[in-house]
């Protein structure tokens, strides 16, 4: 009986930890949401605004001291943080509204790095202690069990704050203009509403309730540099889970994430890390559009993919095409071990953004959880040659063949849904494989990785092992190319362009996308095979979500209305990343600030840019056939 | 003289969606407290008009000189600020907002020398919409959306109305209502600015029509003018 009650009274408090840890998420979740819901921004600096603002309010909490210096600071650290916010807005954002969507996430994602940087130049590397709260300072007694006084404030903040918030955007006139702007900006324009200045302040708002989320955990938790990516990823999550653009839909995500996350640990270790993308995963399959959210129309699908019409090289872009890769392959003759390793892993990531570029463009599906593919061929290169004893060249081919089971496996569930959804989804699986990775320490050495995945003799040098990921790489983009002007990929653009015509004309939509989610992973498995053999080691790192990231960067980066624009884009961000990181300790500030710059420049990637540049400048007469038709000729 | 409180005049106007040219050189005015039919097939390019003289198409040039003022440069927030309302074809209310808030977003200042529209005035001009102040758009009849769009509009305390096909796919007994609705709004002293493709309703409420086909403007008069001419009627509009 003591222990029945005692356990009852543990799961009681474990709940109140819970709830307590639901507030700040909560905060930082509906900023997001509303942010996104009105801009349509999926606002990736989310996080480091969430860091800015615990930062800020440390330094302020430092100066001003008392109760009313400290509740103060907290709140003026909000206030600067959102100044802050709106400034990105202002100054970044607007210029880009008009782009694809895409590309704001990218912007914002060189905020974060730029961020990152910038935070422990200021702050320096350290963790730092925040002050406790005046008046919260001791714990409160309950069922034999001390519960910080904090906390209760903590829980109470949650649904103080959704009511404030459920009257701001119902009783004023404010929140009644933003509720219409998320559902049609346009039309909310033409009735005479400045859309400009309602996104800004839709955005300060988004901010300081992250900023203030952020300054609330100050006396819960150290203040440490890497806690923006961390909050970041569990906001996209309790968005997606409550409904995107819903309030209420993120507070009820919240509350269900963090008590997932008090009780997950307790009672399956095994799975914690997972469960919450786990119950993501489930929600998403059951009701596509999460708790409370309801479908919403894109605002333009496709943007602007179609302006111009992808064709096959000409003659001309052939050779210069194999000029390229005769003169990659002369690389050996040029530089020492050092940049063939390097050349090596840029040839490797420029399958892998291929491969991710042709599900995004082909496909019109983003996927943010690639790694998953990248990382799964890994695994499965590295299974067969440790643990089954295969040579190199049977790896290499096998191996993949994990990626596109588990392609297979993940594409079926996420090609049912599109946009943000769709992202979150892949997001979930590729995360759920990781933890996966990680927790299966019995087969795949969890954290320590799997050692030993040493290439075949020939191989084995740095010279041959380049030779051989350029060969892979290129016969990869190749057979890539070929299949988007197949009819297969004609299919697949069909079905992106317009998902009822396509299924209207007989075209299957869903198996369409399955079948090029299967394809993109395989080759993104391929690449990870390589990856492994490179290292000689594999490590659940290559299923995070960094490497996930750096894929949508360089597919971004080359220009998502390019039929190869990921070759570009992969071969300067991983250059530039690696360079910047042998030359300098500020690599991600200077990263993030090229690009923030290449957005602002290039909207449109940069073989985008190239081809706008060719189409103005050169001559009719030199382009070769048919390109001034404006229509697209048959390969 | 006075100068008329509000009139439209286009010139030149040209649009393209995409490659597609849509509009070529279209012209005609709209003359202080005028109600104006442009009538034209499906596809002729009547939305495409409104929406150019708005600002919301992606390309577009010409002349358009709303009392007096050049407005062709404007951003549509702004052109709207002026007193130019616009009333879409697909109503596009706001499905999660009340009745009450959609008249919010459409609520603008008063405006001097134009009449001055409050919720309670537009309830009695729609009665149904007074009955159902609590309702959210998204649960109204098609009849009773179109309702809530015109009257949204009319909160922003236009000037010039333009409507597109303010008939379109409504119960005869709603078409009626529109068209006393339509001259309620022309007694206050609006100008109105709609797109039709049935000359029935346009005989109800228009003092001029204007027709377009593929594009261009191919007659321009009174009705009685355009009754005079049965095969300009015949060639360009679905009878």
């Amino acid at each position: 009986m003591d222990i029945i009650l005692a356990q009852a009274s543990f799961v009681f408090i474990q709940a109140l930890g819970g709830l307590a840890s639901a507030a700040s998420l909560f905060l930082v979740a509906s900023g997001l949401s509303i942010i996104f819901g009105v801009t349509r921004i999926t606002n990736f600096a989310h996080g480091a605004f969430y860091m800015l603002g615990a930062y800020v309010a440390f330094t302020l909490t430092d100066r001003f001291g008392g109760a009313f210096g400290f509740w103060g600071s907290l709140l003026l650290a909000a206030l600067i943080v959102a100044a802050l916010g709106a400034l990105m807005e202002m100054a970044l954002l607007r210029r880009i509204y008009h782009v694809p969507e895409l590309f704001q996430l990218l912007a914002t994602f060189g905020v974060t790095l730029m961020v990152q940087d910038l935070v422990v130049m200021a702050w320096g590397p350290d963790d730092l202690m925040g002050p406790r709260a005046p008046g919260f300072r001791g714990a409160v007694e309950i069922l034999g069990h001390r519960v910080p006084s904090y906390d209760f404030l903590l829980m109470a903040l949650g649904p103080a704050v959704l009511g404030l918030l459920w009257l701001l955007f119902h009783r004023t006139r404010w929140g009644v203009l933003v509720r219409a702007a998320t559902q049609d900006r346009d039309m909310v324009a033409a009735l005479g509403v400045n859309q400009k200045w309602l996104f800004t302040s839709v955005f300060a708002l988004g901010i300081f309730l992250a900023a203030l989320g952020g300054a609330l955990q100050i006396p819960r938790t150290t203040v440490t540099h890497g806690m923006d990516l961390s909050i970041l990823v569990e906001a996209f999550v309790v968005v997606v889970i409550g409904g995107l653009g819903s309030v209420t839909g993120a507070f009820l995500a919240a509350v269900l994430v963090s008590e997932l996350n008090a009780f997950g640990i307790l009672l399956l270790p095994k799975i914690s890390l997972v469960l919450v993308f786990l119950v993501m995963a489930v929600v998403l399959v059951l009701r596509p559009w999460g708790l409370l959210g309801k479908p919403f129309t894109a605002a333009r699908q496709a943007a602007g993919i179609s302006v111009r019409p992808w064709q096959p090289f000409s003659p001309a872009e052939r050779a210069l095409a194999a000029g390229a890769i005769l003169a990659a392959s002369a690389l050996p003759f040029l530089v020492g071990d050092y940049g063939l390793t390097v050349g090596s892993e840029i040839c490797i990531f420029v399958l892998f953004a291929a491969s991710l570029h042709f599900i995004m463009t082909v496909g019109g599906l983003d996927s943010f959880g690639h790694a998953a593919y990248f990382g799964l061929g890994a695994y499965g290169a590295a299974f067969l040659t440790v643990l089954a004893g295969l040579p190199m060249e049977a790896a290499l081919i096998a191996g993949p063949l994990l990626a596109l089971a588990g392609a297979a496996l993940f594409g079926w569930f996420s090609v049912r849904l599109s946009g943000v959804y769709f992202a979150m989804l892949t997001l979930a699986f590729a995360q759920i494989t990781w933890s996966i990775a990680f927790q299966w320490v019995e087969v795949t050495g969890g954290d320590n990785g799997m050692l030993g995945v040493w290439p075949a003799d020939w191989a084995a040098g740095a010279r041959g092992f380049y030779w051989l990921s350029l060969g892979v790489a290129v016969a990869g983009v190749a057979a890539l190319r070929a299949l988007v002007f197949s009819p297969f990929g004609y299919a697949l653009r069909a079905a992106r362009d317009s998902a009822l015509r396509a299924e209207a004309i007989g075209l299957d939509r869903a198996r369409l996308q399955w079948l090029a989610f299967i394809v993109a992973g395989t080759f993104a498995g391929l690449a990870g095979a390589l990856q492994a053999f490179l290292k000689g080691s594999v490590f659940p790192d290559f299923l995070g979500i960094p490497v996930s990231v750096d894929g949508l960067v360089m597919v971004l980066l080359g220009g998502v209305e390019t039929v190869s624009g990921a070759v570009a884009g992969a071969v300067v961000y991983k250059a530039l990343a690696i360079w910047l990181m042998s030359r300098t300790d500020l690599s991600r500030l200077v990263l993030g600030s090229a690009i923030v710059a290449i957005v602002l420049l290039f909207p449109r990637g940069i073989v985008g840019f190239v081809e706008d540049a060719r189409d103005r400048y050169l001559p009719a007469l030199l382009r070769g056939r048919g390109r001034s038709s404006g229509r697209e000729t048959a390969p | 003289m006075t100068l008329p409180v509000s009139s439209l005049q286009i010139s030149g106007l040209n649009a393209w969606y995409g490659p597609a040219h849509i509009l070529s050189d279209v012209a005609f005015d709209v003359g202080a407290g005028e109600v104006v039919a442009l009538l034209g097939r499906n596809g002729a390019g009547k939305s495409t008009t409104l929406r150019a003289i708005m600002g919301l198409v992606p390309r577009r040039t010409g002349t358009v000189v709303f009392a007096g003022e050049d407005i062709s440069a404007l951003p549509p927030y702004a052109i709207a600020r002026r007193g130019l309302g616009y009333v879409p074809e697909d109503r596009r209310i706001f499905t999660e907002l009340t009745v009450e808030e959609n008249l919010e977003v459409g609520r603008q200042p008063p405006r001097p020398g134009v009449a001055t529209w409050r919720p309670e005035q537009l309830y009695a001009l729609f009665p149904n919409l007074g009955e159902m102040r609590r309702r959210q758009g998204g649960r109204m009849s098609g009849g009773e959306q179109q309702m809530l769009t015109i009257a949204r509009t009319l909160m922003g305390n236009p000037s010039l109305v333009l409507l597109d096909e303010p008939s379109e796919g409504l119960a005869p007994r709603i078409v009626e209502q529109m068209a006393d609705a339509i001259l309620a709004m022309r007694q206050q002293g609006l100008s109105v600015l709609l797109s039709e493709q049935n000359l029935h309703f346009a005989r109800l409420i228009a003092n001029r029509v204007h027709i377009i086909e593929k594009g261009r403007i191919r007659f321009s008069g009174t009705l009685a003018e355009l009754e005079a001419q049965p095969d300009v009627r015949d060639a360009y509009l679905a009878v």
